[in-house]
């Protein structure tokens, strides 16, 4: 009768050990669980998300963007936009954190196993694309060239800036753009689609991954479509306000599917048979 | 041995007579809580599930107005408790404690009906059978017996043999109380349900009685409640997913004001919120509502269902469409008719479902 049953609910205790300000509304945390032996054996895909929690504030939805191999920290990339962002964005080495996860399905990287590897980000969108590429690049002889373009309204609003180097150094083909010119600016300027457009990477072998704002993603989609990428070859994460994040709830559905469960991650062939509820 | 034997097998069924009904359920207060229909308020128009309390007024002539949703899946429920602390082991650090509130004491729905047993086994699927297991829900749920009666009632609202189950459908029900002239007739259904026979000392029915329990067991049996046709619904919801005109047709009048999913024995939807205290508090779970606007609502202002066509949309599709397509064909619909009888602009989601067949069938014949 008895028989253990975990609550998906109940989060477990982390520490705040290292907070990096990555723009001028995006904050990096790096959390260590308390209990190493959770740490320890906290295995997730990249990918997949967790729910941060600050009691007493609520609970939201964030991707884990360290690489699975990371057992040092769990790191998150946050946007302060709602109450509990905010409460996020107060947080100092040695503040308390729930975590709940991991959750959702994370990308299929071994269908994307010998392949070359198009990362396409826009703004805050890196952060899912990060674990994977770090993912890759630890792996990097199962896949083919890997190349980014990640472009922000302004370099200041530019995540990860401190890592490109390294990213470029390990042989990622990096591009990078800003919406308008900027005093120093030495890459390219102008938006994601159109960088996107004139790159013209060849559609033959490849997998692009595509994270950013819906306007964005809309158009490039349609430039990657034009390049002759087909519906199976693009892959995207999705956002939706989310409470449970187990397929519960509720409210992230789109049809039967459920965004926090079936997803974050979906290929652009799974959203053309699912409604189109965005 | 062989007496007591006897005497237990006697009890896998019961009579109540009708003035023996609250006493009965008494005796079962001492060892359960015992929720029974009786009336909201003073007046008797509007009836709801709640526990038993002596002299209490218990009406099983009609189905409730609310059903009983609640006892298993409260509308607001504690889910953990918090509290900050200084730590023990360094006092310049803070700690946090959490405790699961999990509430696993026995109860008894009494009075229930096929219609809202089908919405437990409805929830079920999702809170149960699912990659994660609600254990808030499961402890509820373990502990729950349900007494169901053979339904006699039904009006114009019911529909409950057009999705799967009817006014006879024990399904998921511990006990079956057949009216009867004079009293009720309890039969066991599950083996937890002579534990509560032994409890309830009560006499057994005599031939005659049974005799009457079988013959309203198989005119009930008999009858077909509602002429719903859902098939090509299933397709019908995503073939017709942005046809709005349609969807105008069905919900223009909707006040978006939620009862059709407050009422509902199947909708389980629910948010979760923090209530602090200064440093401690509670992390809460309160039933929610797809029919409103700030269910979807995203921080950054986006709402993927900003207008009530895309919500009444949401809650026919997935009761009649996503639910089934993901869980092994089930209607998340018990029939009970609750919402029609409750909707202020009088919204009938069996004529909704029935323009999704048409405009579905149309267009496939097209």
């Amino acid at each position: 009768m008895a028989v253990y049953v975990p609550n998906p609910y109940l989060p477990e205790i982390g520490t705040v050990t290292e907070v990096i300000p990555e723009t001028p509304n995006i904050k990096t945390i790096r959390v260590l669980l308390r209990d190493p032996e959770r740490m320890k054996n906290f295995n997730f895909r990249p990918g997949q998300v967790a729910q941060l929690s600050v009691f007493g504030v609520g609970e939201a939805t964030f991707v884990i963007n360290s690489p699975p191999t990371c057992k040092d920290y769990l790191q998150f990339s946050v946007m302060k936009v709602g109450e509990v962002t905010n409460r996020i964005h107060q947080l100092v080495p040695g503040d308390i954190i729930g975590v709940r996860g991991p959750l959702g399905n994370g990308f299929p990287y071994e269908m994307m196993e010998g392949k070359d590897i198009l990362f396409i980000a826009g703004g805050i969108g890196m952060a899912p694309l990060r674990t994977l590429l770090l993912f890759m690049l630890e792996n990097k002889n199962n896949y083919g060239e890997i190349s980014l373009i990640y472009g922000a309204r302004t370099p200041q609003d530019m995540c990860y800036r401190y890592e490109i180097p390294v990213w470029q150094k390990r042989g990622v083909n990096v591009v990078l753009t800003v919406d308008t010119e900027a005093p120093g600016w030495t890459h390219r300027v102008g938006f994601v689609p159109t960088v996107l457009s004139e790159e013209a990477p060849s559609p033959k072998d490849r997998i692009a991954i595509v994270c950013g704002p819906p306007i964005m993603i809309k158009f490039v989609l349609f430039g990657l479509r034009e390049l002759g990428f087909e519906d199976w070859q693009i892959y995207t994460t999705l956002e939706k306000r989310m409470k449970c994040g187990i397929g519960i709830c509720g409210r992230c559905n789109m049809g039967e599917k459920f965004v926090c469960l079936d997803g974050p991650v979906f290929s652009m062939e799974e959203l053309q048979s699912m409604v189109p509820e965005l | 041995m062989v007496a007591r034997r006897k005497e237990k097998k006697s009890q896998n069924r019961i009579f109540i007579p009708l003035e023996g009904l609250n006493q009965t359920l008494e005796n079962l207060s001492k060892h359960f809580t015992v929720w029974v229909p009786m009336p909201s308020g003073e007046n008797e128009w509007s009836l709801e599930f709640k526990p038993l309390h002596r002299g209490c007024k218990i009406l099983l002539d009609r189905q409730s107005t609310l059903p009983p949703k609640k006892v298993i899946l409260p509308q607001g429920q504690t889910l953990i408790e918090y509290e900050y602390k200084k730590s023990e082991s360094d006092p310049s650090k803070q700690d946090l404690v959490l405790r699961e509130v999990i509430d696993e004491s026995p109860i008894i729905v009494f009075g229930t009906r096929p219609c809202d047993v089908r919405g437990f086994l409805v929830c079920d699927k999702v809170f149960l059978q699912g990659r994660y297991i609600d254990v808030y829900y499961r402890a509820r749920r373990l502990n729950t017996l349900f007494a169901t009666l053979f339904c006699r009632e039904a009006d114009d609202a019911c529909f409950c043999s057009s999705v799967g189950s009817g006014p006879a459908d024990m399904e998921g029900s511990d006990i079956g109380i057949t009216p009867i002239d004079g009293g009720w007739i309890l039969e066991g259904l599950t083996d937890r349900a002579s534990e509560i026979f032994s409890l309830c000392d009560c006499e057994a029915p005599d031939e005659k009685q049974i005799e009457d329990a079988r013959r309203v067991q198989e005119e009930v049996r008999s009858m077909r409640v509602g002429n719903l046709r859902t098939d090509g619904v299933l397709e019908g919801v995503k073939g017709q997913f942005q046809n709005m005109e349609l969807w105008r047709d069905i919900a223009e009048s909707c006040l978006s004001c939620g009862v059709c999913t407050y009422v509902c024995p199947t909708c389980y939807c629910f948010t979760i919120t923090d209530e602090p205290q200064g440093l401690r508090g509670e992390r809460l779970r309160s039933w929610d509502s797809c029919m409103f606007y700030q269910y979807t609502q995203e921080a950054s202002g986006h709402n993927p269902r900003p207008t009530k066509l895309e919500r009444y949309r949401n809650r026919l599709g997935h009761k009649f469409s996503y639910f089934p397509l993901r869980y092994s064909g089930m209607i998340a619909c018990c029939g009970c008719g609750r919402c029609i009888r409750s909707c202020p602009v009088s919204i009938d989601i069996r004529q909704g479902v029935e323009r999704v067949r048409e405009a579905h069938h149309g267009c496939v014949c097209s």
